[in-house]
């Protein structure tokens, strides 16, 4: 990873962290609705495995949390953010929400709300990737706690069985909603469960995207190279509640300040200061300049977005003038 | 034209589009190696591979979300769940991912898997082997369901549907794949909407789908010729989207409706079809629509249990001598 990187790398994590910011704010004001689930703190996992693929062509899918992920892949913010705002613009034209967040033409292939629910479908990505003869991958980045899903377990058993490429990103923040690691899973290293199907795994700092990237690349190059599935388990935190409407009552200050002190963007731009590769005052300007974009393109791209129409809420349920549903050429 | 069995017909229509296409692939359990439990894929691993004709470890929601994420990229998976018993398991992908994901991606993405599995009451199989869940799958949004009642509808449906860009459930039956009956010999394509009138009459609508439309041609010789009633026979071979104006066009002409149903009688086929009745040509009934379904109980294992909990042709003929006083 060189410094052009870095600094890019530096750019692509504020944003993503300002853009999330935002949302609180648009949610708050009651611009948003239902469930939204912000990344803040675990930004170097998808930046950083993300680094190390190939965005925009292997195929990532992930939960609810989806937008940074959605956005790392190639898909436009401010239909992200129209999205959000249940607009026709939007990247789902206001059908899905913040929870199923598409780019199809990005293979970035959705959020998803149901825990666990990914895992499969990852796996039968691979499964096409690998019958069609491709090179891509399938990235599936899921928390902790959907570990303790039967998918985990099916989906990880299909996917040695069959060596299907596919790379399993299990970003550990510790908790399910309210519930800590250790309350609720029996092996609290989720590295370690994934050797019961004898697939390779590692466990990393996922605060640090130079780590991060470091791991992916050899997860990537393995699964890459035909060698059959890699799991990786990123240690990281998220700093707002589990949602919204989650009080965050649960966890003490100190975890939280701990924690706090370790946060991706801090650290790269520290280490990026400390190298005389920019300045703190670069820094600054590239914020200003993050939070106008955000507010004069994409706040008001979503603000000023058409509303889906009421006539076609019955559309996209099934295939439009299927022939086969006649008989095809009968 | 040849005779075939419902299983011969099934096999041929997945040899056939295995043939056509080299993205279809069939995942199932024991449905490789082992030739299939109703031997619908018999023959295949053989000639296909192991890579297209895949024995899935015993995992129906693990294996199903596998066949949609697949279908995302293009393949088109043909599932077999070895018994709709199991296919609860499998639900949640099968609802939640496939269903869903053309809505919520706002066209983007679209799962055009087929799953297919029996269902139905075979002999003495007991609570947990004797599920009638095509209610179940009927109420589900951006779900095809269809159900063949003969070897040239199975034939038929289940190549429009591997075609199809809908994820598409296919309602057997276990008792019904050594069924005979005729398939056309040139390739067929059955719509999956729509109904067909299997018995032409005029004075009442016997509605059945799947095996119950056996009994309702067969009750249909007994009332014309002991009681000359002449019954016409409507094969719901869609349930969803079910066919509003084939049930409409029917009863509009015979005045008067029987729904026979071997699942149990709440929330299900006949009440949606009663409901369609009642909305569609109310006004045109000279009785009130009757339902023929099942006991609602866990099937039992007792032999005369089990039969008392399920309709058969008598009770069609009961139902529509009562229903003309006869
Ligand atoms: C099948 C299912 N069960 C429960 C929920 C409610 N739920 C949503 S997120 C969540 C916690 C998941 O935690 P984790 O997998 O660690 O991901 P994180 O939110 O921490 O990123 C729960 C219980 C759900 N959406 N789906
Ligand atoms: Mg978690």
């Amino acid at each position: 990873m060189n410094v052009a990187d870095k600094k890019r790398l530096l750019r692509e994590m504020l944003f993503a962290r300002r853009f999330e910011e935002r949302c609180y704010e648009a949610y708050v004001e009651r611009k948003i609705g239902g469930f939204l689930h912000l990344y803040p703190g675990q930004e170097a996992c998808a930046f950083g495995v993300m680094e190390a693929a190939r965005p925009g062509r292997d195929y990532v899918i992930t939960g609810y949390r989806d937008h940074v992920h959605a956005i790392r892949c190639g898909a436009d913010p401010k239909a992200i953010m129209a999205e959000l705002y249940g607009k026709e613009t939007g990247s789902s034209r206001g059908r899905g929400g913040s929870m199923h967040i598409f780019d199809v033409e990005h293979h970035f292939m959705g959020g998803y709300a149901l825990v666990g629910g990914p895992f499969p479908l990852a796996a039968g990505m691979a499964k096409a990737i690998k019958m069609k003869g491709d090179d891509d991958i399938a990235i599936c980045f899921l928390g902790d706690a959907a570990n303790n899903q039967g998918t985990f377990h099916e989906s990880l058993n299909m996917a040695a069985l069959w060596e299907l490429p596919v790379l399993y990103v299990c970003e550990n923040n510790l908790y399910g909603i309210g519930t800590r690691i250790d309350r609720s899973t029996a092996v609290v290293e989720q590295y370690k469960r994934v050797s019961a199907y004898g697939i390779p795994s590692d466990q990393i700092d996922g605060q640090d995207i130079e780590v991060v990237f470091k791991a992916a690349q050899k997860a990537v190059k393995h699964v890459r190279s035909g060698k059959g599935p890699y799991f990786l388990e990123l240690l990281t935190y998220r700093y707002r509640g589990h949602s919204m409407s989650d009080s965050n009552a649960y966890r003490s200050k100190d975890e939280e300040k701990m924690w706090s002190k370790r946060d991706p963007i801090i650290m790269l731009r520290d280490r990026l200061i400390e190298a005389g590769e920019i300045t703190k005052d670069d820094y600054k300007a590239m914020d200003t300049e993050i939070l106008d974009q955000i507010e004069d393109d994409i706040i008001a791209y979503a603000e000023s977005s058409p509303e889906p129409k009421v006539e076609e809420l019955e559309k996209y349920v099934l295939a439009e003038n299927d022939p086969w549903v006649r008989g095809g050429k009968n | 034209m040849a005779e075939l069995m419902y299983w011969e017909a099934l096999r041929r229509a997945h040899d056939e589009e295995m043939a056509n296409d080299p993205l279809v692939i069939c995942m199932g359990e024991d449905i490789g190696m082992a030739g299939g439990t109703y031997k619908a894929t018999q023959g295949l691993y053989d000639k296909y591979g192991a890579e297209r004709v895949i024995d899935t470890p015993i995992s129906e929601n693990g294996y199903t979300g596998l066949g949609i994420g697949a279908s995302f990229l293009g393949l088109r998976p043909i599932i077999e769940i070895m018994s709709v018993n199991f296919a609860w398991l499998a639900l949640d992908q099968l609802f939640n991912s496939a269903a869903k994901v053309r809505y919520m991606s706002g066209g983007q993405l679209e799962a055009p898997v087929v799953v297919r599995s029996p269902g139905g009451v075979a002999h003495q199989l007991g609570a947990q082997h004797s599920a009638r869940m095509e209610k179940v799958f009927m109420g589900i949004a951006g779900l095809r369901v269809v159900t063949p009642s003969n070897p040239r509808q199975a034939y038929g449906l289940l190549k429009s549907a591997v075609r199809c860009n809908d994820p598409v459930y296919i309602n057997e039956h276990e008792l019904m794949y050594n069924f005979k009956g005729e398939v056309p010999d040139e390739e067929y394509f059955h719509p999956l909407e729509g109904s067909e009138v299997a018995r032409e009459g005029k004075d009442v609508t016997l509605f059945g789908y799947n095996i119950s439309v056996h009994w309702c041609l067969q009750a249909a010789e007994t009332l014309s010729q002991q009681y000359g009633i002449e019954a016409e026979v409507v094969d719901l071979y869609a349930l969803s989207p079910l066919d509003r104006a084939g049930i409409r066009a029917s009863v509009n002409k015979t005045h008067r409706a029987v729904i026979v149903e071997e699942a149990e009688a709440p929330v299900g086929v006949g009440s949606e079809v009663m409901a369609i009745i009642n909305e569609e040509c109310f006004f045109e009934l000279d009785a009130a629509p009757v339902r023929v379904s099942a006991a609602n109980v866990p099937m039992p294992y007792n032999h005369t249990l089990e039969r008392a909990a399920i309709p058969k042709a008598d009770d069609v003929v009961a139902a529509v001598r009562k229903m003309f006083g006869k």
